[in-house]
């Protein structure tokens, strides 16, 4: 299935769940402090990573703590 | 010189971190280190596979308590969405809010923010908003349940120092929430000034991220923050248009010409 991730658009296996996407997206980052995800604007809690399936078409925000701003 | 009370804990240091504009995070942990900040503001943006070495992690070690930011949102909307997703990924309900009206003087929009402020503590926020030094605007925030009102002291990162002292000295005056100076200082001598204008603490970045030296300038920050706190509760002496001598003039000698 085909959906946004940070804006660009991604091929994934139609099972995959936010879990799976944030391995691959931030394998660094994938069970750390400093990481969230909002799919369509609403977020999803670490913990349920796992269990949230993904949907074609669906708009992934992965974001991560970084150097910025005041 | 006493701590302070923000957001219900107590403070030692007076003076807020942002970590934007480093040349390199060892430049900033080692300012961080130097300007005695116990608060350290961090910003959310899109994982970038390519990126190394986790700002939290060096932070974290270095014991810092870190306040996300919502820097670069421009609508409530988003700012409200950026903080939710902070409070998830730092496990922390405080977050400095900042809501842009445009990017040529990086403003606050006053209605966005008001809107995202109470929508925020309406979920439970600690909500720290960066705000214009409109002391009208600062009272609403407060009224809206914000933990402190943070106005500028001019454009963020412009380093042009505290331009309206007048209204910044009101807002502190008139505020029930600690306020804290966020943007415009430039140097030390411009922190000193926010503090004896009587503001609870100062919140920069650039001025020491683009000091020719950071981490001596992050110190000279500390210190200024210190003076100017403590010129604040000593009270300055009465400003005169005249010279008032400090020495008596009895018993000043006489010495006759012939």
């Amino acid at each position: 299935m085909r959906l946004i991730v940070n804006g660009e658009t991604r091929e994934l296996p139609d099972s995959a769940t936010v879990a799976e996407l944030v391995a691959g997206e931030a394998p660094d980052l994938a069970g750390g402090r400093g990481v969230a995800v909002a799919v369509d604007a609403e977020i999803v809690p670490r913990g349920e990573w796992a269990l949230t399936p993904l949907e074609p078409g669906q708009r992934v925000e992965l974001l991560a703590a970084m150097q910025g701003g005041a | 010189m006493s701590g302070f009370e923000l957001g219900g804990r107590q403070w030692g240091s007076r003076l807020i971190m942002g970590t934007g504009g480093f040349r390199s995070l060892d430049s900033m942990e080692k300012a961080i280190e130097a300007s005695g900040a116990e608060i350290v503001t961090v910003a959310l943006r899109r994982v970038d596979a390519n990126a190394s070495g986790s700002v939290i992690d060096s932070l974290n070690r270095a014991g810092r308590f870190l306040l996300p930011n919502t820097a670069g949102c421009y609508t409530a909307h988003d700012a409200v969405v950026t903080a939710r997703m902070a409070r998830e990924a730092f496990e922390t309900d405080w977050v400095k809010l900042e809501v842009i009206g445009d990017d040529r003087t990086l403003y606050p929009d006053p209605t966005e923010l008001l809107e995202a402020a109470e929508t925020l503590v309406a979920e439970g926020f600690v909500v720290l908003p960066y705000t214009n030094d409109d002391p009208i605007l600062a009272r609403r925030l407060e009224q809206a349940g914000c933990a402190a009102v943070m106005p500028l002291g001019a454009p963020i990162g412009s380093g042009m120092g505290i331009r309206n002292p007048y209204n910044l000295a009101i807002i502190a005056e008139r505020a029930g929430v600690p306020v804290i100076c966020d943007a415009g200082v430039g140097t030390a001598s411009d922190a000193a000034v926010a503090m004896e204008l009587g503001c609870d603490g100062v919140l920069l970045a650039s001025a020491v991220a683009r000091a020719r030296d950071p981490i001596k300038m992050a110190f000279a920050m500390r210190s200024a923050i210190e003076a100017g706190r403590l010129a604040f509760e000593a009270g300055r002496m009465p400003r005169k248009r005249h010279a008032e001598a400090s020495t008596p003039v009895e018993g000043t000698a006489e010495f006759l010409r012939d």
